[in-house]
């Protein structure tokens, strides 16, 4: 879960087929340097266009929060364009602005981090401001009690009035009884209610410092003009001691979970989420990229087997997905969902994603659906270089998470190699009902009157 | 600091304006189809899409609904091939075959690598798709019901009920106001015929503009685009559009459980062709397209924290599309909002922005202008929309340079021609503590 500064932003950029994935030759151009307070700058060269993009990336996100204060990540998000003494309020956005630019921002489980996209000439004045607000944010309260307001607002457009996003809220809380994950990036509205300025500056104290950034500039640059330009402005930022991250450990699901959130809507939904490992040796793990490529075989493209199997031939659902996100720095999850067509029910649906494991496990997958998932990946990996910012932002997630960017290469190799047993194995392994949160929708009627069957009831067949 | 940034604001300029914009080589296909072609071999690939004048305004109201399926099902079964075929032949060599649909045009689009045999398969299926369709009974039955299930759910959600409403108040009974993919009840009558026939007469040759991006030569473009064209039906050009009639002010309120109010205000604003174009985008930007530095922003966000997302854009189309400002805020602040947004929008219209502003605003989208073109894939809209919309072929070159001209005195003038604040639509859904459905005409 990704969220911004400002508008909705559809970032599912895990799933596979828009995964960022770029090979040997666009790799040979990205530099990385290490500055002596620990900052580390990662140049991607791009001379296609003349612009730039300025990337930093914070590797700290709302799973760093503790209970009574979440949402705090993402309310210093918003406060970082808040003013310090040499940029007052507003300042920021109006010097990029004025220099041609776009800015944004967004806060994630894992990492918080801030861009402009600009000329190329403009670098300098986006790396002064940047490296301003990293060490003299003024947090004044007037401002806090503003912002806090936008977020709650926020939080109302996003969440509470939007069925989808309510029933997703609940079931990361379902599926995660310890994990951070368990709490929504925005926060909780009656935690973003409390939270004060001071909780805000301890954050900021806690987690702001070039020991805890990664800086990623992609576009028409020369590396080493960057790093110079980095050492000038972000140089001179003390590094400072960091707190040790708290590693939390899931306790295992001993059983298959279920909800329901009643929302305002026409159609059910069913959502199915099974625990899953994420990529911690690129070098050496096997099971991420075999479930990588069972969500394309899955949902990479329309011929894919659910869209084929659930909304085409059976005609069971009007709208079908797979997903699995191999990268976070907490616990995995692979996702199935479906919305049911008129007149079939969420039990309709949840039988045919059943089917449909049971097909995997039982028969594997054929050469020729891998072959069609890899011809995507090795495709996909060309069309990203028409993007500098997704570039830039791949690098950006790997180093926030851990896995650092020499991973993207790697990992186009390691999907290559991954054979049809290995895509079953992991089907078999995963997709058991005590891994399993089932979760679903009951539509609502807008008047308030009660629905007029029980959600479920009617099967029409 | 003060030297350092005045010696980064001359390098910006010069620097800007020494940017080359992409060389647009231009043809008429034997096909009749107009095409727009930037050769660049930079990345192995390979971007086209296909325009028509063929969005949902050239619907007949009681069968709205017609133009969008026809959009949709062109890739969904060809002569010789089946859906599945066409999904699974374009995913095995690892291209993207997509599209787009408002109201003037329907697109479809393709990516693919420009290697030989990925890129002649690619535009084979897809000259397929746009030539040769055909639209199987089994497969509409589908599609209606899923379009269908969607326009239901749509109408549970206050952002589609009060675009919906919006459209209806700012375009009567102009083609505008058509819901995109239709209403339930018309969807329901449609059949294969109105498909095909909607078809044959709107996807002509003649209509056609084919832009293409990327790594070919232009003997290749122009085989291409004869593939792609060639093949498609002749006939008369339909009816051109009404013209779009000036509204008087009026005010829905839609009762809706949710917690915020959505708010729109508008009205119809300019087409494409408008000679006030670039005075009202640069007017626009300072009242609420530029992000966090517009007075809408400032007003409603930055000084009172009354929303997280209050904008206003023109949407220029064939014929004059709508002016819309729109924010959403929790019920109890709602009037308050909207008091805000009426008394801004006044002052704007009434004052014009100011020197300092428009110094500010022209320095964003010059100073911007290379991040406008900086992709291949945004480089393929522009030619589309510069090919489809008959703007001249220099749109580009002369972009900067037309903002620079741009004087308050103008945006002053420009607003005054085409914004009456007296003279606004506003629909609210979930409307505080007013009666639902209520109409009331100032």
């Amino acid at each position: 879960m990704l969220i911004t500064r400002f508008g909705a932003r559809d970032m599912r950029v895990y799933l596979l087929g828009i995964v960022l994935l770029f090979g040997a030759t666009a790799q040979a151009e990205v530099f990385e340097r290490t500055l002596a307070n620990g900052l580390k700058v990662i140049v991607k060269e791009d001379h296609r266009a003349p612009v730039v993009v300025q990337q930093i990336w914070y590797k700290t996100g709302s799973m760093d929060e503790r209970t009574g204060v979440t949402g705090i990540a993402h309310v210093l998000e918003h406060l970082m364009f808040k003013g310090t003494r040499a940029v007052p309020a507003g300042e920021f956005s109006r010097r990029i602005a004025a220099a041609g630019g776009r800015e944004n921002a967004f806060t994630s489980y894992d990492y918080t981090a801030y861009f402009q996209q600009l000329h190329k000439s403009s670098l300098p004045l986006a790396m002064q401001l940047e490296s301003d607000r990293m060490q003299n944010l003024l947090l004044s309260p007037v401002e806090f009690a503003k912002e806090l307001k936008v977020v709650m607002e926020e939080r109302r457009w996003r969440t509470d009035d939007n069925a989808h996003a309510l029933l997703q809220e609940t079931m990361m809380a379902t599926i995660f009884q310890q994990h951070p994950y368990h709490h929504p990036v925005i926060g909780w509205m009656s935690d973003v209610e409390s939270l004060t300025v001071g909780d805000a500056r301890a954050w900021y104290k806690r987690w702001y410092a070039p020991n805890n950034a990664t800086l990623v500039v992609a576009g028409d640059v020369r590396a080493e003009d960057v790093f110079a330009l980095a050492q000038r402005y972000y140089g001179s930022i003390p590094r400072r001691s960091m707190a040790r991250e708290r590693t939390y450990i899931e306790p295992a699901q001993i059983g298959i979970k279920r909800l329901v959130v009643k929302a305002p809507a026409e159609l059910p939904h069913l959502v199915m989420s099974f625990h899953a490992p994420v990529l911690s040796k690129p070098d050496e793990d096997w099971e991420p990229y075999a479930l990588e490529i069972l969500a394309g075989v899955l949902d990479g493209n329309e011929s894919a087997r659910l869209n084929k199997h659930l909304v085409r031939e059976q005609q069971l659902a009007s709208g079908v997905g797979a997903g699995y996100d191999s990268f976070s720095r907490g616990p995995g999850l692979f996702v199935l969902e479906a919305t049911p067509s008129a007149g079939k029910t969420v039990i309709d649906v949840e039988a045919a994603l059943r089917n449909e494991i049971a097909k995997l496990v039982q028969d594997g997958v054929s050469e020729e659906e891998l072959r069609r998932v890899k011809a995507q990946v090795t495709a996909s990996e060309v069309y990203k270089r028409d993007s500098l910012f997704y570039q830039a932002m791949q690098i950006g997630q790997m180093e926030s998470i851990g896995l650092g960017h020499r991973t993207i290469p790697l990992m186009l190799e390691r999907l290559q190699a991954v054979t049809a047993e290995q895509v079953r194995k992991v089907a078999q392994t995963y997709f058991q009902d005590d891994n399993l949160t089932v979760a679903t929708l009951d539509p609502q009627p807008l008047s308030g009157k009660p629905k007029q069957a029980p959600q479920g009831a009617s099967h029409v067949r | 600091m003060y030297v350092k940034t005045l010696i980064f604001a001359v390098l910006c300029c010069v620097a800007s304006a020494a940017f080359a914009t992409p060389r647009i080589q231009h043809w008429q296909s034997a096909s009749g189809a107009k095409v727009l072609f930037v050769e660049d071999h930079d990345l192995p690939m390979l971007d086209v899409a296909v325009n028509f004048p063929a969005g949902n305004s050239f619907d007949a109201a009681d069968t709205s609904g017609v133009a969008a399926l026809t959009h949709h099902l062109l890739d969904l079964g060809s002569e010789g091939m089946s859906e599945d075929d066409i999904a699974r032949g374009i995913a095995d060599i690892g291209a993207q075959l997509g599209g787009s649909f408002d109201q003037d045009r329907a697109s479809i689009s393709l990516r693919t690598l420009s290697s030989t045999l990925e890129r002649d398969r690619a535009l084979e299926i897809m000259a397929r798709v746009i030539q040769r369709p055909q639209f199987r009974g089994e497969v509409m039955s589908r599609e209606k019901i899923r379009v269908i299930a969607a326009l239901k759910e749509a109408e549970t959600k206050p952002e589609n009920i009060s675009d919906k409403a919006f459209r209806k108040a700012v375009f009567g009974t102009h083609p505008y106001a058509l819901p995109i993919s239709g209403e339930v009840e018309s969807v329901e009558k449609i059949f294969v015929q109105e498909l095909q026939d909607f078809y044959s007469t709107h996807y002509l040759a003649s209509a056609a503009v084919v832009a293409i991006m990327g790594d070919v030569s232009r003997a290749q473009a122009e085989a291409i685009a004869q593939q792609l064209t060639s093949r498609l039906p002749v006939g008369a050009a339909p009816s051109a559009l009404p013209e779009v009639a000036r509204i008087v002010a009026s005010e829905q309120r839609i009762a809706h459980p949710a917690s915020q109010s959505h708010i729109l205000v508008g009205a119809p604003g300019m087409s494409r062709s408008d000679p006030d174009y670039f005075a009202l985008y640069v007017g626009n930007y300072i009242l609420g397209g530029g992000g966090f530095v517009s007075r809408l922003m400032n007003e409603v966000r930055e000084k009172r924290g009354l929303a997280y997302s209050v904008y206003s854009y023109f949407m220029p189309m064939q014929k004059p599309g709508a002016f819309q400002i729109g924010l959403q805020t929790k019920k109890e602040q709602a009037d308050e909002a909207l008091r805000l947004v009426r008394k801004t929008l006044a002052d704007f219209v009434a004052n014009g922005p100011t020197e300092k502003e428009l110094v500010a605003a022209r320095q964003n989208i010059v100073g911007g202008f290379p991040l406008r073109i900086d992709s291949n894939r945004k480089i393929l809209e522009y030619l589309s929309v510069i090919g489809f919309y008959d703007l001249p072929l220099s749109y580009l070159d002369d972009f900067t340079h037309k903002i620079e001209q741009v004087t308050v005195a103008q945006i002053r003038g420009a607003f005054a021609r085409h914004i009456d604040p007296m003279a606004m639509a506003t629909v609210i859904v979930g409307a505080p503590e007013v009666e639902a459905k209520q109409e009331v005409t100032k």
